[in-house]
């Protein structure tokens, strides 16, 4: 099978999440989106090592992985706290910085 | 030689003034006392350092004495150094000696005044600064000096600022003063550029190696000094107002030491004057031309210490005159400085008594009379006036017509102007001093009823009688056998003989006396006869108009110097605000305005800032591409 064809299911993927992430309001759903675009990364970066034939690719997929899990972890907690304050997981109605 | 006690000539009245002015009001019982001992002490010392002098040969008068190293810059290296020798004695004595009498007759004469210790306060630290002005081995020693006398002058004149238009005389004396200060100080920097050192013995043995122009330059540049401090034209007009201080005052500061430090400035620098003759003539000239403006004004004044103040004016102008005439007038100038002191010191109290029995009065058109109420005022008074008006055997005799030969003796045209100047002040003298004695003390009485005219009390008319009899002696101690000229022969260049005289002295003194009685009779004639009206009369003539305005000192400053200053200023103040603050305040538009622009980018939208990132990211990776392309 071509290794372009999940080149192609990456990009694929990053375009979801990023278009996700541009257009929806609920909090949650944009943090999966964040999350989609990290894994369609990390599928491009695997595939990379399949076609360079070397490991490079498949070691910084590990790294994305411990990345996404420590934002995870960060990203759900300011949720939930934004949630308990404002009785809300609209990222609209967090804009008050800008005041 | 050295002397371990010149230091305490200046520590005493500086601890004097210290003291009364930190312990504050409760000095104030007895800080008149304790700033009059410090005085009487510094004269003490002053006489000790005299008689130890005159047991020395004449080239081991000089004593000096090393008090710490100043500035150490390199190659520039100033001591705070002291340096008495002959010249230096005969300021040291008269400081001290004319201070501790006016000390002592400003306890009587402020014993009414709340602030009298404060007064004594500052009087110390003139007579401190006074004598580290003439004490100084250095042009930057006597440069701190001289800025403490302004300091002084200043405080002093303005004692009693509650008044507004005393407070203005003050600062008019400190900016006058400024003017000249700033003289002396571009002079020291000139001599240190040019001849490498700042001090006396330096500078003399330097000078013969500098060139003309620089000496010049230096000499010009000392006499602005002197004008300012000695209030010679140009820089004379603050002298008149400078008698808003209390009469001592005036007597001390504004007579008999202070502005004759000029002179003394001069005196000191013979060897660059000396060597530059331009400079010299300068000196003469602008003697010749006070000598003559002071007298002037003094005929039209009608407040006694404004008259008398014009006359100081009138007679260092004599001083400056003899100091600019080279070796040949040196010791006649300090001549007519030290009888100077008595007699004008003298005539200063003498008016401060009248005032003192008068309620303050000092129109002399409210007095009259006076002679029969105030005996012993009017015979010291008396006294100074023979002695100011060149009458033998008084010590203005003496003094005045050595002057006057030696200018008449200067040779050429310069030596016949001079002469003749100096005679024509002499006349004058003459003229405004017997107005001053007629209107103040004889003719009839014209005070109203308040006034009740008293003797003063012996506090004050013993220190008047001791200046008379200095206005009597000292003119014939001086020159008996040449004593004092002989005596600063050290210090200044002894002339070489006469090349032969234009005018026998005799002749000078039959001229001048002739010239003075011709003054007293025309003031006889003049204010003896008439009735003098209280008012001054104002169908006068333009002449009389202009001498009572001073002839247009002030209108001349005002419109040349203070009008121009006030033009620069508006010009400036409009250049700050439109240029310089303009553009700083540009600035701040233009960082304000972008700054509100930009600021709608900020929207707080999560979702539009990953916009942005997004947009940023695909920007960045076409443009990657493009490149690679």
């Amino acid at each position: 099978m071509n290794a372009a064809n999940y080149l192609y299911v990456s990009a694929l993927l990053f375009t979801i999440g990023a278009i996700g992430v541009v257009v929806r309001r609920n909090a949650i759903v944009v943090f999966m989106c964040v999350e989609l675009m990290l894994n369609a990364a990390n599928l491009a970066f695997v595939t990379f090592a399949r076609i360079n034939g070397n490991l490079d690719g498949q070691v910084m997929a590990f790294f994305t992985m411990v990345v996404a899990a420590c934002e995870v972890v960060v990203g759900l907690a300011i949720i939930v706290t934004i949630y308990r304050s404002r009785r809300s997981a609209s990222v609209d109605d967090a804009s008050l910085l800008k005041r | 030689m050295t002397s371990n006690y010149l230091v305490y000539l200046i520590a005493l009245p500086l601890f004097g003034s210290a003291l009364l002015l930190f312990a504050g009001r409760k000095a104030d019982k007895w800080g008149h006392l304790l700033g009059t001992a410090m005085s009487g002490g510094a004269f003490i010392i002053g006489l000790y350092e005299f008689s130890q002098m005159l047991g020395r040969s004449t080239d081991q008068r000089a004593v000096t004495q090393k008090l710490f190293s100043w500035i150490s810059v390199g190659s520039f290296q100033v001591d705070a150094g002291l340096m008495l020798d002959q010249l230096s004695i005969c300021f040291v004595l008269l400081i001290t000696g004319v201070g501790t009498l006016i000390h002592i007759y400003s306890i009587a004469y402020m014993s009414h005044d709340l602030d009298r210790r404060r007064f004594f306060a500052y009087l110390n630290l003139f007579i401190a600064a006074m004598l580290l002005l003439v004490l100084g081995d250095s042009y930057l020693n006597l440069y701190v000096g001289w800025e403490g006398v302004g300091l002084a002058s200043y405080l002093l004149i303005g004692f009693w600022n509650q008044k507004p238009t005393y407070a203005t005389a003050a600062k008019k004396a400190f900016v006058a003063n400024r003017v000249g200060d700033m003289g002396l100080s571009l002079a020291i920097m000139i001599s240190f550029a040019t001849l490498g050192t700042v001090s006396f013995s330096g500078v003399k043995e330097h000078a013969s190696q500098a060139s003309t122009g620089a000496l010049t330059a230096i000499g010009i540049m000392l006499l602005v000094a002197a004008t300012g401090k000695s209030a010679q034209f140009p820089l004379q007009a603050w002298l008149g107002d400078a008698m808003a201080g209390p009469t001592p005052v005036s007597a001390l500061i504004h007579a008999a030491t202070m502005v004759t430090a000029g002179v003394y400035l001069i005196t000191r620098s013979n060897f660059i004057f000396d060597a530059a003759p331009t400079a010299q003539l300068c000196v003469a000239i602008i003697g010749a031309i006070t000598l003559l403006f002071g007298a002037i004004i003094g005929t039209a004044k009608d407040d006694i210490k404004k008259a008398l103040a014009a006359s100081t004016m009138s007679q260092i102008g004599y001083m400056v005159l003899g100091a600019g005439l080279g070796p040949a007038g040196y010791a006649f100038a300090i001549m007519h400085l030290l009888t100077h002191g008595f007699f004008k010191a003298g005539m200063f109290l003498g008016a401060g008594s009248v005032m003192h029995g008068m309620d303050d009065e000092v129109n002399m058109r409210r007095y009259g009379g006076l002679s029969k109420f105030m005996p012993i005022t009017f015979a010291t008074f008396g006294l100074g006036y023979l002695a100011i008006i060149g009458v033998p055997p008084f010590a203005g005799f003496y003094s005045k017509d050595k002057i006057i030969e030696v200018a008449f003796n200067a040779g050429g045209i310069k030596g016949i102007t001079l002469g003749c100047a100096a005679l024509l002040g002499a006349a004058i003298t003459a003229f405004y001093m017997t107005r001053v004695v007629i209107l103040t003390f004889a003719g009839s009485k014209r005070w109203n009823e308040k006034a009740h005219p008293h003797e003063s009390p012996a506090l004050m008319w013993i220190p008047m009688a001791l200046l008379a009899v200095g206005s009597v002696a000292s003119g014939f101690i001086f020159t008996h056998g040449n004593s004092l000229k002989n005596w600063l022969a050290p210090v200044v260049e002894q002339s070489p003989a006469h090349e032969g005289e234009l005018l026998k002295p005799a002749v000078v003194s039959v001229l001048a006396l002739v010239l003075v009685l011709l003054g007293v009779g025309l003031a006889v004639v003049k204010y003896m006869r008439k009735e003098i009206p209280l008012v001054a009369p104002t169908d006068v003539s333009i002449f009389t108009r202009v001498a009572r305005r001073d002839l247009l000192q002030d209108d001349f400053n005002e419109a040349v110097f203070m009008k121009t200053g006030q033009k620069i200023t508006s010009a400036l103040l409009v250049t700050d605000k439109s240029i310089i603050d303009g553009a700083v305040r540009g600035v701040a538009k233009l960082v304000r305005g972008s700054g509100s622009a930009l600021r709608t980018t900020q929207t707080g939208f999560v979702r539009s800032y990953a916009m942005w990132i997004l947009i940023g990211a695909i920007g960045l990776v076409a443009a990657i591409w493009v490149v690679t392309l």
